[in-house]
C-alpha cells in the first residue's frame, strides 16, 4: 500500500483509514453527512495526494496530447485546463483526466491513481512513433482540493497574487504560503467552487497547516473520500470504474461534450467512435432517482417493467444535499429518455426509479 | 465506544435485550461507527419465524450497505417504526431509540451462545 505525505496527520485528527485505490486513504473524519452539507456551504479541504501527475514535453508534446486524448488540447492557451479522458483501441476509455497547458511544449496530465500505472504504460506505448518527452512525477507531488463557496476567500490570504476572480479551470503558478512555484488551479470534484493545489511532497506539511490556519475563521475542515464520492455523484460527474471504464465508449459513458471529431484532428480510436456517433449507441449512461424505497448501489441490475434486465447501475447513494437516493446506470438507450420508469433490483426486489437529467444537485 | 453491560452480542455486531420470552435487537455502537450515516432500515420480515443467523433486515449508510441477522432464532413480531421517518436514531442511540426488531424466542437457550460485553470488546479489540 502507499502512503500520501499526510497518512499521519489524518490519523491524528482521528479519520476513518481505508485502503482506495492503493493508497491508504481518510473515507471520513467527523461523519460523512456533516463533511458533505459543510463542503456545500462553508469549505473543506481533501487529500488528494493519491491523483497522478504526468508531464507531457518537447515539441511533439501537443501531437501526443492530441492522439491520446478525446478532446481538442489544440484549442488550450497557456494556464488554461481542459477535461478529457483517453480512449482505448477497443471501444473503451483507458482513464478520464485534466489537461493543464503550461506552455506549448509542456503539458500537465492528472489521472486517476488507481490508473496511474496503465496510463503511464499506455502513454509510453502510443509515443513511440511520436517521441514526445513522459515524466511521471506522480510520487513527487502532493495535492489539496480545497472546496466550498468559501475556498477561494480563504485561500486568498495565502498568497498576493490575485487568484478570487480567477476563471474556472484555469491555473497558476505562484508563491502560496510562502513556497515558491505552486501550481493553482480553479478546479475541482464537487461542484461547490474552490480550487485544487499542486506542490512538492517536501513542502506538503507546511501547506496543509497554513491552508487550516487561513481556514479557521472560515470553519475549515477536513473532508474524507466518502463525500467527495457523493458531492460529486450529485453533480453527475462520472468516476472511473463506475460510469466509464475499459469497455464503456466516451459516448455512452455521457462524454460526448469531450470528444471532439474536428479534421485538424486525429486520434485513438476516432473512426470507430464517429461510426458509434453517427449510428447512435446502444446503450448509455443516465442518472435516476429512486420511487420505491431504497438505496442504489453499483453493479445492482435494472430491469424494464417486465423484469427484463435492461442495464445496470454505475453509482449510486443516498444524496446528503440532494436528500434522496440518486444514481446513474448505463441502460438500453430506449430506456433513457428523462422521465422513463425502471426498476432498480435490490435485494430481489424490483424497485421504481425514474431517469432524470443530471446534475442531481443544482444549489 | 459504549458496550453496554447488560446485553448480549453476536459475531455480526448485532446486541440483543432479553425480556423475558421477548428480546429487541439492534446493532452496536461499533457496528454503527463503522457503517457511518444510516439513511435507510429496510425489514421485510416483520411475522416471519427465523432462525439464528438469518437476515431479518438490510441497514443502509451512505456508503455501504450491510445486512443484519438473529443473534437467535425467532418470531419477528414488530419493527421500531420510528426508524422509518429518522434512521439515524440507530447512530445517535444505537442501544436505545435505535433499537430495530422486537423478537419472540424460539429457544432463550441459544442465548448462551452470544457474547457478553466483555468478550464482546475483546472480539472488536476493545
Amino acid at each position: 500500500m502507499k502512503y500520501t505525505v499526510y497518512a499521519k496527520k489524518h490519523e491524528e485528527i482521528g479519520a476513518k483509514m481505508v485502503e482506495f485505490a492503493g493508497f491508504y486513504m481518510p473515507i471520513q473524519y467527523e461523519g460523512l453527512v456533516i463533511e458533505h452539507e459543510h463542503v456545500r456551504k462553508a469549505v473543506g479541504v481533501f487529500d488528494v495526494s493519491h491523483m497522478g501527475e504526468i508531464y507531457v514535453r518537447g515539441p511533439k508534446a501537443l501531437e501526443l496530447v492530441q492522439w491520446v486524448s478525446s478532446n481538442d488540447a489544440s484549442v488550450l492557451t497557456d494556464g488554461k485546463i481542459q477535461y478529457a479522458c483517453f480512449p482505448n483501441t477497443t471501444g473503451g476509455i483507458v482513464d478520464d483526466f485534466l489537461v493543464y497547458r503550461i506552455n506549448k511544449e509542456e503539458y500537465l496530465l492528472v489521472v486517476n491513481a488507481s490508473n496511474i500505472e496503465k496510463d503511464w504504460n499506455w502513454l509510453v506505448e502510443q509515443n513511440k512513433k511520436i517521441g514526445a518527452e513522459l515524466y511521471n512525477a506522480s510520487d513527487e507531488i502532493s495535492q489539496l482540493a480545497v472546496q466550498g463557496p468559501l475556498a477561494l476567500k480563504a485561500m486568498q490570504k495565502l498568497t498576493d497574487e490575485p487568484i478570487e476572480n480567477m476563471e474556472y479551470y484555469t491555473f497558476k503558478y505562484l508563491t502560496f504560503a510562502g513556497v515558491p512555484n505552486v501550481l493553482f488551479s480553479t478546479t475541482g470534484y464537487t461542484g461547490a467552487g474552490g480550487c485544487e493545489i499542486y506542490f512538492k511532497n517536501e513542502d506538503a506539511l507546511k501547506i496543509w497547516d497554513a491552508v487550516f490556519e487561513a481556514g479557521k475563521e472560515f470553519d475549515i475542515k477536513p473532508i474524507g473520500l466518502g463525500a467527495r464520492d457523493t458531492l460529486r455523484l450529485e453533480m453527475g460527474f462520472c468516476l472511473y470504474g463506475h460510469e466509464i471504464n475499459d469497455s464503456i465508449s466516451p459516448l455512452e459513458g455521457g462524454l460526448g461534450w469531450i470528444t471532439k471529431f474536428v479534421d485538424h484532428k486525429d486520434f485513438v480510436n476516432k473512426a470507430n467512435l464517429l461510426q458509434q456517433k453517427q449510428e447512435g449507441v446502444k446503450r448509455k449512461v443516465v442518472g435516476f432517482e429512486m420511487i420505491d424505497r431504497g438505496i442504489p448501489r453499483q453493479d445492482y441490475e435494472v430491469l424494464d417493467e417486465n423484469n427484463n434486465v435492461i442495464g445496470h447501475v454505475c453509482s449510486g447513494t443516498q444524496g446528503p444535499s440532494v436528500k434522496k437516493p440518486i444514481g446513474t446506470a448505463l441502460i438500453k438507450t430506449e430506456y433513457a429518455k428523462v422521465g422513463t420508469e425502471i426498476y432498480i433490483k435490490i435485494r430481489e426486489k424490483a424497485l421504481k426509479a425514474i431517469t432524470v437529467k443530471m446534475p442531481f444537485y443544482k444549489g | 465506544m459504549k458496550i453496554l453491560e447488560n446485553l448480549k452480542y453476536a459475531k455480526n455486531h448485532e446486541w440483543i435485550k432479553v425480556e423475558g420470552n421477548e428480546a429487541l435487537i439492534g446493532i452496536s455502537d461499533f457496528a454503527q461507527h463503522e457503517l457511518g450515516d444510516i439513511v435507510f432500515v429496510d425489514v421485510p420480515s416483520v411475522g416471519e419465524t427465523l432462525d439464528k443467523n438469518e437476515a431479518f433486515g438490510s441497514i443502509e449508510a451512505v456508503k455501504t450497505v450491510s445486512d443484519v441477522y438473529m443473534p437467535v432464532g425467532g418470531e419477528v413480531l414488530a419493527f421500531n417504526e420510528a426508524l422509518e421517518g429518522e434512521p439515524a436514531l440507530i447512530n445517535s442511540d444505537p442501544y436505545g431509540e435505535g433499537w430495530i426488531v422486537r423478537i419472540k424466542m424460539t429457544d432463550p437457550a441459544e442465548l448462551n451462545d452470544l457474547m457478553d460485553a466483555t468478550a464482546y470488546k475483546a472480539e472488536i479489540g476493545l
